[in-house]
Formats: C-alpha cells, sequence, structure tokens
C-alpha cells in the first residue's frame, strides 16, 4: 500500500559508498555505546564518526540543508537507515534536540535562531533538556508558575522545573515559562535558558529502576537574552503543544514503542521457551501464558502495522497530527505489557537488582521493566492522551473547560 | 483507510451510498420482523450482484471484475456498517475463492460465471462441531468405482437455506484431527441425498445444518487434489476469514459511531453524558482499538492481493483484533446506550448478535491467538 515514489537506487549508492567509507568498522552493532553513556562517549572513533555524521548533516537526515541537516527527502531517509542497519552503523546524533525541539523551532523560530541552534543540534555540538513540568504543573501543565520579568534588554527568570530529563548534562533549557500571571494559557511563554548560567542548579532525582534520568532545576535571577524567546510573547502554549506532538509522536513511534525506549530485549516466546519449557510439540507448555504471549504479540504486530498504515496515509513532511495521541498509548501500552510478561517468564530470576548471580539481560529487564511505567506518565499520561482523544478527535465536550490541553 | 485506487474509491463511494440509501439498518429489521427463511432479501442481493460486487475477485474470463480482495473488503465494511444481511461473504468471497484456487478450467467455467451473475449462490460447508475446527473433520467420503459416496452432517452452515453449491470438507483418509486425507467437494445442493434444516441463529441470519446420506458424486466433484485438500482449505478459510474481518471492522465503526452520537446527545444531570470523563476514556479506548483493527485488515487483504507468505498470520491476526474489537464496542454500545439499548426496538442489540455470531464463524479470537502463536512457532 505504501507509494513512496522516486527513484532511490542511485541515492542508495551513494549512500552505501560513502557509509563504507565513513563508519569505524570498531563500532559495528554497538549503537548502546551512544546511550549508555550520558554525554559523547571520550573515543576517538565515536568522535570522528559524530563529526563525519554531524558534517554531512544525516544525523537528521531530513532536516533542511541550509541549517546543517541533510535536506533528504523521507524515501532517501528510508534508504539511508536501510543502509545503516545493513551494515550495523547507528546515528550518533541523538536526543531531545533531534526528536522535539530541532523540528519545532524550524516550524516556529526565527532566522536567527534556526542558523544559531539548529546546526549545533545537527552536528551534536549542544544538548538539550526540556523544562515543561513544575512541582505543582504536572498533568496540569499549563498552570506552571516559573516566572521571567521583562527587564528591558533581557528576561529574568525565577522558579523551578521537575522530571528535567538530562539536564545534569545540558547545555541549553527550551522552557516554558509565566510572563503573564493574569492569564492561564495565553500567560505563558517559550524561552531558551542556558544551563551553564551560575543561576540554574540541577539536582539528580533517583528512580525506583535505580538511575537518575531526570532532574529537579532551579532558576534563580537568571538572566536570559530577548533573542531567545521563540515566537510571540504569550504565544507560548501553542509552540508547546506543537512540541509534545513530535515527543509523543517519538515515544509511541519511533522507538518500537515504549519497551524499546528502556532496552527489554529477547522475544516472550523464546524466553518462555527457555525459562519455562516447551510441550512435545515445540509450544510454550504453559497455555495461559502461551495465549497471553500471543495476544502481546498480536498487539506489538497491530502497532506497528499502524505506524506503517499513518506513514502511507500521510505521505510525508505533514508532520505529526493529532494521531500521534492514539500512538503514545498503544505504543506505551504495548511496551509495558511486554516488561510485565518478560519479568513474570523469568519468575525469580526475573526479580534481581544487581550481582553477578544474574545475567545482564536479567537485570536489564528487571530495570527495564521498573523504568518503563515513566512511559504512561511523561509526555502527557495515559489519561491525558485519552482526554485529547476525547476533545479533538472524538468531539465530546471538555468536562475541564478552558483549563486542559 | 488504505491509500486507495480510483477504482477503489469509486467502489467504496458506491457501496457507501447504496447500503445507506438502499439497505439501512431498518432494511435488516424488516427482514428479520418477516421471518425471512433464507435470512436475506434476494431482491436486495440482485441489486447487488447488478453493481458487479458478486465478481469482484473473479477473473474477468469468467464474468467477474479481478478488483482483489481489498476492493471487495471496501465493500463488505460498508455492508457491515449497516448489518446489510446478504451472501455476499459465503457465495462471492469464500466459495468464489475456493472455485479460482482450486477449480479446473471445466469447474470454474460451470460455476463461477454463475457466481459472478449472483444468479447462484456457494458457499463453504466445514463445521461439524460448536467451534471452529476445519481439521477435523469427520465427515465420510468413501471411494465408490470412480467416484465417492458423502455420508455425515455439516453444521453453521452460513447461507446454508439458499445455496446452491456447498463446498464440503470430507475425509477420505486418515482420522479426525490429521490434517492429510481431507479432500473438499463440489456438492449441488440438490444432490440426492442431501437434506437441510434451517438454523435459526440469534444473528437472523441466513444458517443451516446440512445432512449427506450417501450422497453419490463423480471424480469431477473433487476441487483440487483429493486427500491433499487441507492447503487448499486453509487458503479459502484464511481469504474467508478476511473478507469478514472486514464486515466485521464496519459494523464495530458504525456501533461506535452510533454510540458516541448517543454521548453528544442524551443529557442527564444537566449535561450531555459524553462530558463525562468515565465514558470519554472508554470512548477513546474504542477508538485507538478501532484504528489498530483498521491496520490488521487493511493489511491483511493486501497481503492477499499480493500472494504474500504471512497471509496466514496477518488474517489470524485482523481476524483476532477485529474479533475483540466488535465484541468490546458491541457490549459497550448497550451499556452506554442505557435501558434504550435493552429495548428491541433499538439497533443495539443487533449489533450486538451479529458481533458473536461474527466472532464464532470461521475461528475465534482464542483459536486465532492459538493459530498466530503456532504460525510464529510457539
Amino acid at each position: 500500500m505504501a507509494d513512496f515514489g522516486g527513484d532511490t537506487d542511485a541515492f542508495r549508492a551513494d549512500a552505501r559508498a560513502w557509509l563504507a567509507a565513513n563508519f569505524p568498522a570498531s563500532l559495528k552493532g554497538k549503537a548502546a555505546i551512544a546511550y549508555i553513556e550520558e554525554a559523547t562517549p571520550d573515543r576517538a572513533d565515536v568522535k570522528a564518526w559524530t563529526k563525519a555524521m554531524g558534517d554531512k548533516g544525516w544525523g537528521v537526515p531530513t532536516w533542511p540543508r541550509q541549517y546543517g541537516g541533510g535536506g533528504l527527502t523521507p524515501a532517501e531517509a528510508r534508504v539511508l537507515s536501510q543502509e545503516m542497519s545493513r551494515i550495523g552503523a547507528w546515528n550518533p546524533v541523538g536526543g531531545m534536540g533531534t526528536m522535539m525541539f530541532g523540528p519545532t523551532l524550524l516550524e516556529y523560530g526565527n532566522e536567527a535562531q534556526k542558523q544559531t541552534h539548529i546546526r549545533a543540534i545537527a552536528r551534536q555540538e549542544v544538548r538539550w533538556c526540556q523544562g515543561f513540568s513544575e512541582p505543582g504543573a504536572g498533568s496540569d501543565l499549563a498552570s506552571l508558575q516559573t516566572k521571567a520579568e521583562d527587564k528591558g534588554d533581557h528576561f529574568l527568570v525565577n522558579g523551578s522545573k521537575i522530571w528535567t530529563s538530562g539536564a545534569q548534562w545540558s547545555d541549553m533549557c527550551f522552557c516554558l515559562v509565566r510572563t503573564d500571571s493574569t492569564k492561564k494559557h495565553e500567560g505563558i511563554s517559550f524561552l531558551l535558558i542556558d544551563m551553564h548560567d551560575p543561576g540554574v542548579e540541577v539536582r539528580p532525582i533517583k528512580l525506583i529502576a535505580g538511575a537518575s534520568p531526570f532532574c529537579e532545576t532551579f532558576f534563580t535571577d537568571v538572566k536570559v537574552p530577548k533573542e531567545n524567546l521563540v515566537g510571540p510573547l504569550n504565544g507560548g502554549w501553542s509552540i508547546a503543544k506543537r512540541l509534545l506532538q513530535h515527543e509523543r509522536g517519538g515515544i509511541g513511534g519511533g522507538n518500537g514503542g515504549g519497551g524499546g525506549l528502556f532496552g527489554v530485549g529477547g522475544s516472550p516466546s523464546a524466553l518462555a521457551k527457555r525459562y519455562m519449557g516447551a510441550d512435545e510439540n515445540g509450544r510454550i507448555a504453559d497455555a495461559d501464558l502461551r495465549a497471553r504471549v500471543s495476544a502481546h504479540e498480536m498487539d506489538m504486530r497491530a502497532f506497528q502495522l499502524t505506524i506503517m498504515r499513518a506513514m502511507a496515509e500521510a505521505k510525508s513532511n505533514q508532520g505529526p497530527g493529532a494521531a500521534t495521541s492514539i500512538m503514545k498509548n498503544a505504543g506505551t501500552k504495548a511496551g509495558q505489557d511486554r516488561a510485565e510478561l518478560i519479568v513474570e517468564i523469568m519468575g525469580t530470576r526475573g526479580l534481581g537488582w544487581e550481582g553477578e548471580e544474574f545475567t545482564p539481560d536479567e537485570l536489564a529487564a528487571v530495570r527495564g521493566w521498573l523504568g518503563g511505567k515513566a512511559t504512561t506518565i511523561f509526555g502527557g499520561s495515559f489519561e491525558i492522551q485519552s482526554n485529547i482523544i476525547s476533545k479533538r478527535i472524538l468531539g465530546l465536550p471538555d468536562p475541564l473547560g478552558s483549563s486542559s490541553h | 483507510m488504505a491509500v486507495l485506487t480510483e477504482e477503489q474509491s469509486m467502489l467504496r463511494d458506491a457501496a457507501r451510498t447504496w447500503t445507506q440509501e438502499k439497505s439501512p439498518v431498518s432494511a435488516f429489521r424488516k427482514m428479520r420482523d418477516s421471518a425471512a427463511p433464507l435470512g436475506y432479501d434476494p431482491a436486495a442481493f440482485a441489486e447487488m450482484a447488478e453493481m458487479g460486487w458478486t465478481g469482484v475477485i473473479i477473473p474477468e474470463e469468467y464474468g467477474g471484475s479481478d478488483f482483489g480482495y481489498l476492493s471487495l473488503g471496501l465493500v463488505l465494511e460498508e455492508t457491515g456498517r449497516t448489518l446489510t444481511a446478504s451472501p455476499l461473504l459465503s457465495t462471492a468471497l469464500a466459495a468464489a475463492s475456493a472455485l479460482v484456487l482450486g477449480g479446473t478450467q471445466a469447474q470454474k467455467e460451470a460455476w463461477l460465471p454463475k457466481i459472478a451473475s449472483g444468479e447462484l449462490v456457494a458457499t463453504l460447508a466445514i463445521e461439524e462441531g460448536a467451534h471452529h475446527a476445519p481439521e477435523k473433520t469427520a465427515l465420510a467420503a468413501t471411494k465408490t468405482g470412480s467416484g465417492y459416496t458423502l455420508s455425515g452432517t455439516k453444521t453453521f452452515v452460513l447461507e446454508g437455506m439458499a445455496a446452491g453449491l456447498l463446498v464440503v470438507s470430507a475425509r477420505t483418509s486418515g482420522k479426525a484431527g490429521d490434517t492429510d486425507g481431507i479432500t473438499l467437494f463440489l456438492v449441488p445442493a440438490d444432490a440426492k441425498g442431501v437434506s437441510r434444516k434451517q438454523l435459526k441463529l440469534a444473528d437472523s441470519r441466513g444458517a443451516a445444518i446440512v445432512g449427506f446420506e450417501n450422497v453419490a458424486l463423480g471424480a469431477e466433484a473433487v476441487l483440487g487434489e483429493a486427500g491433499k485438500g487441507w492447503p487448499l482449505l486453509e487458503k479459502v478459510l484464511d481469504r474467508a476469514r478476511a473478507g469478514l474481518a472486514a464486515e466485521m471492522l464496519g459494523s464495530a465503526l458504525q456501533a461506535f459511531d452510533t454510540t458516541l452520537d448517543y454521548l453528544k446527545t442524551r443529557v442527564q444531570f444537566g449535561q450531555v453524558i459524553g462530558a463525562f470523563q468515565a465514558l470519554q476514556h472508554r470512548a477513546a479506548k474504542m477508538f485507538t482499538d478501532l484504528e489498530l483493527a483498521r491496520s490488521c485488515v487493511e493489511a491483511a487483504l493486501a497481503a492477499i492481493d499480493n500472494d504474500s507468505p504471512d497471509v496466514p498470520e496477518l488474517v489470524s491476526l485482523a481476524k483476532a483484533k477485529v474479533g475483540d474489537t466488535l465484541h468490546l464496542v458491541s457490549n459497550e454500545m448497550v451499556q452506554m446506550h442505557g435501558g434504550i439499548g435493552m429495548t428491541d426496538a433499538h439497533d443495539a442489540g443487533f449489533y450486538l448478535k451479529r458481533a458473536r455470531a461474527a466472532e464464532a464463524a470461521y475461528g475465534n479470537q482464542a483459536y486465532h491467538r492459538d493459530r498466530y502463536a503456532r504460525l510464529n512457532g510457539y
């Protein structure tokens, strides 16, 4: 059904040749390096590969070439991705800059902002974090209170953010701030803040999976230049909504549905046979578990088919729409179900916290199961997504009046 | 919605217009109230045939248009929306597939043009127990000289009272449960020894128990290869399942739309009940499931058209996912309508009854979950 058109054979040959010349053999299949390390790992091969991809713009293949992107068509980008996986190559450019902020800035930023920030993201030179949630503003995000006062040539920012992913190793923060306290949604602006400012303090928060992927971030008299305001003053809410669509699309779609985000590897069916045994026909011995594994695999397949259908229907370049809200719930639910199944299948071997008594896969399954619980909370919780579907797609009344998303 | 060709869009639009104008749910109600013995209105079916819907998967040389399964699925989705009762699925998809896939030139020439024109209704006679289990075929086909003699009973034969031709699964060797030894036969419903009795089902659609008492058949009645009918039967069933899944998707979509309309109009506590979050989140869940089910149904139909090797698993996926979704939506349709949804005067009951009959046909969700696991090696 998918017809992306265009002759990509010539591009495939070019991409194959360039990858052969530039991808270091020492990094083959080692994508995990980029995601385990918080900052770009201090390895010559990783640095060379990151620079090569940054120069070429292929870390963000479909972004415009004039701002440092690859300028490829969606069809060419898919070919590039196929050619990369064929040889075990991986994209060293990632993070919130590429997933969420970049696409949003390309849409809403002015020329100077795009020239400054997009190229740096494309080259993986500046790391971005997201300053949205606050202690008193979670699902009700628009009630945020972090204040930005107009001081003539700059804004003075005071307040605190929470759940700022990766704040401890970020250079910049795209932040929602209150610039008018007499209005709710219409008093919010979208501001870019330098995380190296002395008025910024970051405290990592330890989560149930043991790691600290999120932080509390405090702003005390932080001076932010006027040119760091994106879009109009008090016009930040619609930019934030657009950015959240990119975030949800990324969480539900591009990463294999939540489960992939947290690295629970191995298929439940293979694990079930290994941990629980097979019957004389080679099938999972426990019929109840077999039916649940099958139901789950069907959910995953249905989700993947829906991603493909949405891509074919969008015929590229329209950006994520309201349907991304469906994808987030379906994808994160399937990812969590998978993690739960795997831990159940491993039995007491799926309860290990640390130590050499457990295999790395067993330990990763436990951490992934716990870490994955965040997927139905962040980026707009499962319940907020249901609100959005009800209101925007089904046209049901908003029970919260104007105070919800 | 799949990316459609211009012909497919026109076919779908025609089906939508006809079902909405000529065959709304009120037409189904009228048929039900009249206790029509065939379980459908022959005049309406004649109109469907007139529009070419009975020939969509049949090659042009046998009087069809050869538009493919996705195209016929688009029509079935629309007929499913209004619960249009007709033998379209049984004859123009299931039985026609059996002949297209397994028929000799002579068999195709004898039967396909009549199916394409709508003058003949054909159907599959494959079930023997309360649950779909095609490999458990026990109906005996005994070799007699140059032909065979059939003895046994088939049940849940869809459109069995209307059928002029039965595609019957029978056992020529082995025992029930073996996939080897199954043979498909083309049996005219007026053959000596064939008897039938109407099965009055909750969904008011056509169904019958068909008895075979020493039915003598020549060798030319064998469809495909004697004793090796299983792979052909599976291919035919997969096409029937995918077509039924498309019809079920349409029923689920309409059940949801009707319910959503009610949520927006029914007032309690001074507001429309659709303003209550307890109902909104259930509606959002149904909408999400419908989107996922559509992806599966369209992928299965497209895979058949492309003769893709993953047809069996995509079909089981589609039948199970749309089955779960229709099950949920039909239950919620009654619940969210409250008391009015319990009355015979309301359409909700029709969707609920049709849902369960369609779920059971050609394998319910449990059957297809198990099959999906088997196909994937667990």
